[in-house]
């Protein structure tokens, strides 16, 4: 406890240590067909309940299926579809954003006004208003939650842009007569984009917290498939008589999160990159 | 200061405005047709004629602005339209369930800043000790717990193996215990941070070096100078979050069973209750833009210096 918080994060050494944890879940979750030891949604009633042995590794469910099976399941969808929400969202906020900034004007003010009406709104309220309106689902939740993320790389796309506009290389490349599109690609992308990777990170977290929350609210993730925040739904009806239903998926959320934000963080100290949001 | 108050109320016209279009776009672009949505919750087979009727009925095959006029209209009314499931004016349900929202916000709210006030004062006055690794930590852990999870583990322990507080349902100060905490602990994780950041800067401030020099004690400085002025942000921040406590609350009201607002909207939301899941979305929305505006007119009070720099902006 002697040393601060601070510079134990500035370490690689917690860098090195989130980057395996992480890599380890995204190369399980990739895998997960050949490692699982059982079908993860074959249902056997003369199985139900069943505490840890060798074939079934934590245990079953209320419905005789597999737990680890789910988890390893589960991790999928959560990390695929955090990642797609990240991927796809920061590249609209890079195409608007930057496209905004760089051409500046009438265009540049209305997305922005449309931008701030968007943050004006708590995001998770958008986002349920979306869901409430096209009905209960996976797809359907992480449209609204891209929905609601590309504004905000698009504002912070935006404001590099536009002080990496007046910056000399800039200028030195439109007097060499480089065209609009190669400028933007060649010059002004690659500046912009390592810090947003960066604060990507801590979004991670957030949108793995957000995909279960909704799919433990039943409205994302639809059974049978597993996710963590439904086998949390599914396993409070047994919190008296099987805890661990409820606590391993949560673990695992616990988990994910805390390593991204950690790491997040840690880079964000690193690199000297303040949180916008 | 009163053109700052003027301009700032005005400001949350747009916004409401856009509210509004939103929750009357909806409709639109949803794939389920309101008059039928509504015929099937009251259990009846939809003819053409009927689904006619009904969308007359809605007004929906009005242009798509008068229908934008005419709910603005109706929403200044207070008139959110009818429940297709009660069959009793959504308003009228919701106001039966919002004061036990209000309860569970307030406490949850209350017990954030009694914590997160001293805890963040401390590791901001004494940084670097326990106290100030035990706020980071619990700060941390605080904002990557998922609340439904902590929900069922409070249950789990409190409930379940100690037996100290009812599991589910409300009535009594012991049902407010366990939301409240489970609803507080994000707050309490952003809101010490924010003290905590916000008193180690102004601690450098040349106001503090002049009290010293004028020799009142160190605990008098930091009690009445200090935390007084480095509060403010967490202002902000208050005012900020009420609409993330606000959703906080659909996800504590279903772990809990609490009867709230909330959770109506979720049930609204599987039963296909447009009406409902409209008039959420515009309340919570108008609650976060108000919460928002009363926390700036509170911080001009508080610190003046704010208005007139707007002003030196615009």
């Amino acid at each position: 406890m002697m040393t601060s918080i601070s510079k134990i994060l500035k370490s690689q050494k917690v860098i090195l240590m989130c980057s395996i944890i992480l890599g380890t879940l995204f190369i399980i979750s990739i895998f997960a067909p050949w490692i699982v030891p059982n079908d993860p949604i074959a249902v056997n009633l003369a199985y139900k309940l069943q505490s840890p042995s060798w074939d079934f590794p934590l245990g079953t469910d209320h419905l005789g299926r597999c737990n680890l099976s789910r988890i390893i399941y589960g991790s999928r969808i959560s990390l695929g579809f955090a990642m797609l929400i990240f991927i796809s969202s920061l590249l609209i906020g890079l195409i608007i954003g930057t496209f905004s900034g760089y051409k500046g004007g009438w265009i540049d003010h209305i997305l922005m006004r449309f931008c701030d009406g968007v943050m004006a709104f708590p995001s998770l309220i958008l986002i349920l208003g979306l869901v409430g309106i096209f009905g209960p689902g996976l797809p359907q939740v992480i449209l609204a939650l891209m929905l609601v993320q590309w504004v905000y790389y698009a504002r912070m796309f935006r404001g590099m842009v536009l002080s990496l506009k007046e910056q000399n290389f800039i200028a030195a490349a439109k007097i060499s007569g480089s065209s609009q599109w190669k400028i933007i690609k060649n010059h002004i992308v690659p500046n912009v984009l390592p810090p947003l990777v960066i604060m990507g990170t801590l979004e991670m977290g957030w949108a793995i917290m957000d995909i279960s929350a909704m799919s433990f609210l039943g409205l994302g993730v639809q059974p049978p498939a597993s996710e963590w925040g439904a086998m949390i739904h599914e396993g409070k009806s047994y919190i008296r008589t099987n805890p661990e239903l409820m606590l391993y998926p949560g673990l695992m959320i616990m988990v994910v999160v805390v390593t991204f934000n950690l790491l997040g963080e840690a880079l964000s100290e690193r690199f000297g990159i303040k949180r916008r949001f | 200061m009163g053109t700052y108050i003027l301009k700032r109320i005005s400001s949350i016209i747009p916004v409401f405005l856009l509210a509004a279009l939103l929750t009357t776009g909806m409709i639109h672009l949803s794939p389920v047709d309101p008059a039928e949505a509504y015929l099937t919750a009251a259990h009846i087979q939809p003819t053409d004629e009927m689904l006619a009727q009904k969308r007359h009925e809605f007004g929906l095959d009005q242009p798509f602005f008068i229908q934008y006029v005419n709910s603005i209209i109706k929403i200044c009314q207070l008139d959110f339209g009818i429940s297709y499931i009660s069959n009793k004016p959504v308003w009228d349900e919701v106001i039966y369930r919002i004061p036990a929202t209000i309860q569970l916000a307030l406490g949850s709210l209350f017990l954030a800043v009694v914590v997160s006030v001293p805890l963040g004062f401390l590791a901001g006055v004494k940084k670097g000790s326990a106290v100030d690794h035990f706020s980071r930590l619990l700060s941390f852990f605080g904002a990557s717990i998922p609340s439904f999870w902590l929900g069922y583990l409070l249950i789990f322990f409190f409930s379940v193996k100690l037996d100290l507080f009812p599991v589910e349902g409300t009535g009594t100060w012991q049902h407010l215990v366990l939301p409240s905490i489970t609803l507080a602990l994000p707050l309490i994780a952003m809101y010490t941070r924010l003290l905590r950041a916000s008193i180690l800067e102004n601690v450098q401030e040349p106001y503090v070096l002049f009290a010293r020099t004028r020799g009142l004690k160190e605990r008098t400085i930091m009690a009445k100078h200090v935390l007084r002025i480095a509060i403010s942000p967490m202002i902000t921040g208050l005012g900020m979050n009420l609409g993330k406590l606000l959703t906080g609350t659909i996800i504590v009201e279903t772990v809990f069973s609490w009867p709230g607002f909330g959770r109506y909207f979720i049930e609204a939301i599987f039963n296909r209750d447009i009406p409902v899941i409209q008039c959420y979305v515009l309340i919570a929305a108008s609650l976060f833009i108000l919460s928002n505006l009363i926390v700036d007119l509170i911080q001009m009070y508080v610190d003046p210096r704010i208005s007139r720099k707007e002003g030196q902006h615009r």
